[in-house]
Parts: structure tokens; sequence; C-alpha cells
């Protein structure tokens, strides 16, 4: 009964973050929203007892991505923003959002998660299975987030050469 | 869950959050004490028994005072900004064991919770600094980010080699594991590179460049006042304490003194002691090392922690799971190899990060003597 109310009040948080990132004018103000929003989907995976998966949101994007995100901001002038927000590309990026939307939907209805009886998987069983049955994913992984790292350095020492 | 619960929760909350606040008042006075007495000063003196009461005193004058919303600081981020500071700080002590069988949830995942929570307070700061629309706010607040975002890797690595040694997250089962010998034998790199990025992450005297009171004039904190400032003070004391505190049951093997009598809640009671003890041992270098270092400067901060401590966290990571791993290599590798690695680590500060600020005077002293020549010339 009360892991319910909590349910809603989290889910409440995680509508209310939504809806302030796409409708702030103010971008800082749309970060911070951004932030309740993400924090609000770790509580709910505590509520479906997947503490790593919480733990893990928060770290990455409750502290690092919305950290990072503030900081390009703070460096930038808010007024450059203004007018990036009137830019005629928003019916593509609002069809690529539906369709987005429509292939989450289409994914959570077909697959077969029991979400009445669930059970706490102990973390050295899903680290076990994450480096024995996942381990070439988890490779590839790691290797996109290197690629992504040594290309943030090669297009950052091109621009200090030029300028 | 029932309402006796959530009233047993509540109870748990109400009383870590006494006894934190009974804790970061002795922790002030007595950081002023070894201060005073570092600085052949008194100390406060006045209020009560050698000065024991004088942060009460303080206390009631901050939450007495006006609290100042700038004209232009942007009114919503400005208030919640300590409430983001406060709420992580307290957060994390629901893992923290402070004796035997004295912890309000053993998390399975305890070490990974407690870093990613901590991570948290850095928006804090940054939303504190940009809330203010003060200069010297926001420049607190980029440098808060900057620093703690960097000193957190080295941290994090330190904490996954302990990891690595006692197989296991849990704090409790880290500190049982400890009972023969504590991690400071088997890690001495590891409890010097957490020390050090600790102390970072807590912004205290070495590295305390974002609120750097000569060149930021309070950081984040400028144009906050009363009882909005003493809540960034109570979470700043009170993770002092929770860095000393992991530091004891990480590395100083928590609760376990050769033998410790008794049994039962007696026994309870006495590792508690041991401890609060060793946490306060712990406190004291820190407080020794403000009145001791002066303060690093930013680009100092940041070649430091990132040429020196994260090459070092990872070298210390990868011996120890090698060691660990293959088990036919004795354990008594891992302590040799570790001060090998420490007595190196000295050896590169001592050469390379030195090296600016002796040729700093060298170029400032040549300077002065060439003046000085050209004074005797002329005359």
């Amino acid at each position: 009964m009360i892991s319910l109310i909590i349910f809603y009040i989290i889910s409440a948080l995680v509508l209310i973050g939504s809806a302030g990132v796409i409708f702030s004018r103010n971008i800082v103000y749309a970060s911070f929203s951004l932030l309740l929003a993400l924090l609000g989907t770790a509580g709910i995976f505590v509520l479906l007892l997947a503490e790593f998966l919480a733990i893990v949101q928060i770290l990455i994007y409750g502290g690092a991505v919305v950290t990072v995100i503030l900081f390009a901001l703070m460096l930038t002038k808010i007024d450059d923003f203004r007018s990036l927000s009137n830019i005629n590309y928003w019916p593509i990026s609002a069809f690529l959002t539906l369709l987005a939307l429509i292939v989450l939907i289409i994914g959570i209805y077909q697959t077969k998660i029991d979400t009445q009886n669930l059970g706490l998987v102990k973390f050295s069983k899903f680290s076990n299975d994450l480096f024995e049955y996942w381990g070439i994913p988890f490779e590839i992984a790691s290797l996109v987030l290197l690629v992504a790292l040594i290309g943030a350095i090669v297009i950052l020492k091109d621009r200090g050469n030029d300028s | 869950m029932s309402i006796a619960d959530l009233f047993n929760y509540f109870s748990y909350v109400s009383g870590l959050f006494l006894s934190l606040t009974i804790i970061v008042l002795l922790l002030v006075w007595l950081e002023r004490k070894v201060l005073a007495r570092i600085q052949m000063r008194m100390g406060p003196m006045r209020v009560g028994f050698h000065g024991a009461l004088q942060p009460i005193a303080d206390a009631i004058k901050l939450i007495s005072k006006e609290d100042i919303l700038p004209a232009w600081a942007d009114k919503l981020v400005y208030w919640f900004a300590p409430i983001v500071v406060f709420v992580p700080a307290f957060l994390l002590w629901v893992t923290i064991p402070f004796g035997k069988n004295m912890v309000i949830r053993s998390l399975d995942l305890g070490l990974f919770f407690i870093v990613a929570i901590s991570v948290l307070s850095v928006l804090g700061l940054i939303m504190a600094g940009w809330g203010s629309a003060n200069k010297y706010a926001v420049l607190g607040g980029l440098r808060a980010a900057g620093q703690l975002m960097s000193y957190e890797i080295p941290l994090i690595m330190a904490i996954l080699t302990i990891a690595i040694l006692s197989q296991s997250l849990n704090l409790v089962e880290i500190v049982d594991k400890q009972s023969q010998i504590p991690n400071i034998f088997i890690q001495p790199l590891g409890l010097v590179l957490f020390f050090i990025a600790g102390l970072a992450e807590l912004g205290r005297t070495p590295f305390d460049i974002h609120h750097a009171e000569s060149e930021v004039v309070g950081g984040p904190f400028v144009e906050y006042s009363g009882a909005h400032w003493s809540v960034f003070f109570l979470a700043e004391y009170i993770n002092t304490f929770t860095i000393s505190i992991l530091t004891v049951l990480l590395f100083l093997g928590g609760w376990h003194w050769p033998n410790i009598p008794f049994s039962g809640n007696l026994q309870t009671i006495l590792s508690v002691f041991v401890v609060l003890i060793k946490t306060i041992l712990v406190v004291s270098v820190i407080f020794w090392i403000r009145a001791t270092y002066p303060r690093l400067r930013i680009d100092q901060l940041m070649s430091f922690g990132w040429k020196m401590l994260i090459p070092m966290a990872f070298i210390n990571v990868t011996i120890t799971a090698c060691i660990i791993y293959y088990d036919e290599l004795p354990l008594w590798i891992l302590p040799i190899l570790s001060v090998i690695l420490l007595i190196l680590s000295a050896v590169i500060i001592q050469r390379k990060f030195s090296k600016n600020i002796i040729n700093t005077v060298q170029v400032i002293s040549a300077k002065s003597l060439l003046k000085e020549k050209s004074e005797v010339d002329i005359n």
C-alpha cells in the first residue's frame, strides 16, 4: 500500500521534471528539471528492486551527465540559447521523438516481464552474469566509450592548433 | 510496511540527525582548539569549560541572523541549493556503521551507494554559485565542479581496491575481513590516495580553492547568511566526519581492536567508542594538515589530480586485481609493491611537482639580486 503511494509520488516527480525540461524557457531550469526526472527514475528502479540500476542511474545521470551539462551552460551566455530555441527543425524532432515513443511502447508490450513477483538479484550473481554471458556486449560498449573519448580529444586538439 | 515501521524509520532519522549535529558541534570546537594550540593560542575559552559551549552559542547566533536574498538572485535555485548539498551528506549515513551491529541498513552495495550519493553534492555547489548571481560565486561553483569531478576518480579507484581486496561492497563485511590485519598494512598506497582524494572532495585546506577567501571571496557561499549558510557549514563538517569514518572503516580496521573485552551489548558500546576514537584521530590529522599547509593553486591542483593521483590509483587497482586473481602469488607481495609505489610517487612529487615552485622562487630571487646589483651600480 505504502509502496503504491510512494510510486505515485515518484511518478508525479518524474512527470513534473519531464514537463519542466520541455516547457521551461530558462535553460538552467530545464537542466535541473532533467535532474529531477532522472532521480525520480532511479526511485522507480528502487521500487522494482533493481538497486544496482538505481545507483548507476544516480551516479551516471545525476552526478556526471547533469553536472557536465550545467558546466557547459555556465561557460556560455544564456542569451545564446534564446535564439537557438526558435529554430525551424521542430517538426523533424517531433517526428523522431514520436517514432522513438512508438518503438518504446511496442517494446514494452512485447516483453513479458512478470512485474508481480519481483525477486532481488544478488549483486555477485549479476556481476558474474555480466562478465560471463554478456562479456562481448560489455566489451563493445566500453569500446564505443573509448572511441568517443579519443574522438573528443582529437577534435579538441585540432581546434587548439587552429586558434 | 505498517505504521510501526514508519515510526521506526522516523526515530532512526531523528536519532541520526541529533547525533550528527552533536558530532558537528564537537568537531567545530575541536577544530578551533587544535588550530589554536598549533598556532600557540588558547582558542575559545570564555563560554563554558574551555569554550566547550562556544559552538552552541555560534549556532544560536547563526540561526537568529537575518537571511539575505540578493536582488538579482534566482530565488528558487538559491533557496534549494543548501538542501541539495545537505541531503546527500545526510543520506550517506543510512549505510555507514558506527560500531558492531550499529548500522541502520546494511546494504549489499553500500560502498557503491556512498560513492553515488556523494557525487550529488557537487550539484548543490553549482546551484548555489549560479543562483547567487555573483561573479565570485559562479567562479567558485565552477571550480568546485571541476575539482570534485576530477578527484572523484582516484577516490572511487581507492575504494575499488578495497572492494577487490575484501571481495565485497558491504561495509560491515569489509570491516569483518580486517579482524586480523587492517587494510592499512596491505594497502598503504590506497590509504594515501583515499585520504588525499577525500581531502580534495571535502574542499579542506590544501584543496580549498573553491571557497578560497583570498581568490573567490567565499566561493558559492558568498551571498548566503544566517540559517542557510549554517546548513552548508553543517554539511561540510558532516562530510569531514564521513570521510574520516570511511578511512577508519576501510583502512584502519573499523571497530576491531586486539581483543575487545566483554561481550554482548557492552562490547557493542565499546566498539562504538573504538570507532569514534579512531575517527577523531583521523579528523585531528585533517585539522593538523589545515594548520600546516598553504593552499594549492588551481593549475597545481588539477595537474596533481590528473597526472599523479589518477595514474597511481589505476596502477594500484591493476596490481591488486592481478594478485587477487592469480591465487598462486603470495599476498605479502601486495604490501611490498604498495610501499614501493608509495615511495616512487613521493620521489616523483618531490622531483616534478615542486620544480615549478623552486623555479618561481629562483626567478624571484634572481630578479631581486639584479635589482640590488643595479642599485649598487647607480650608487
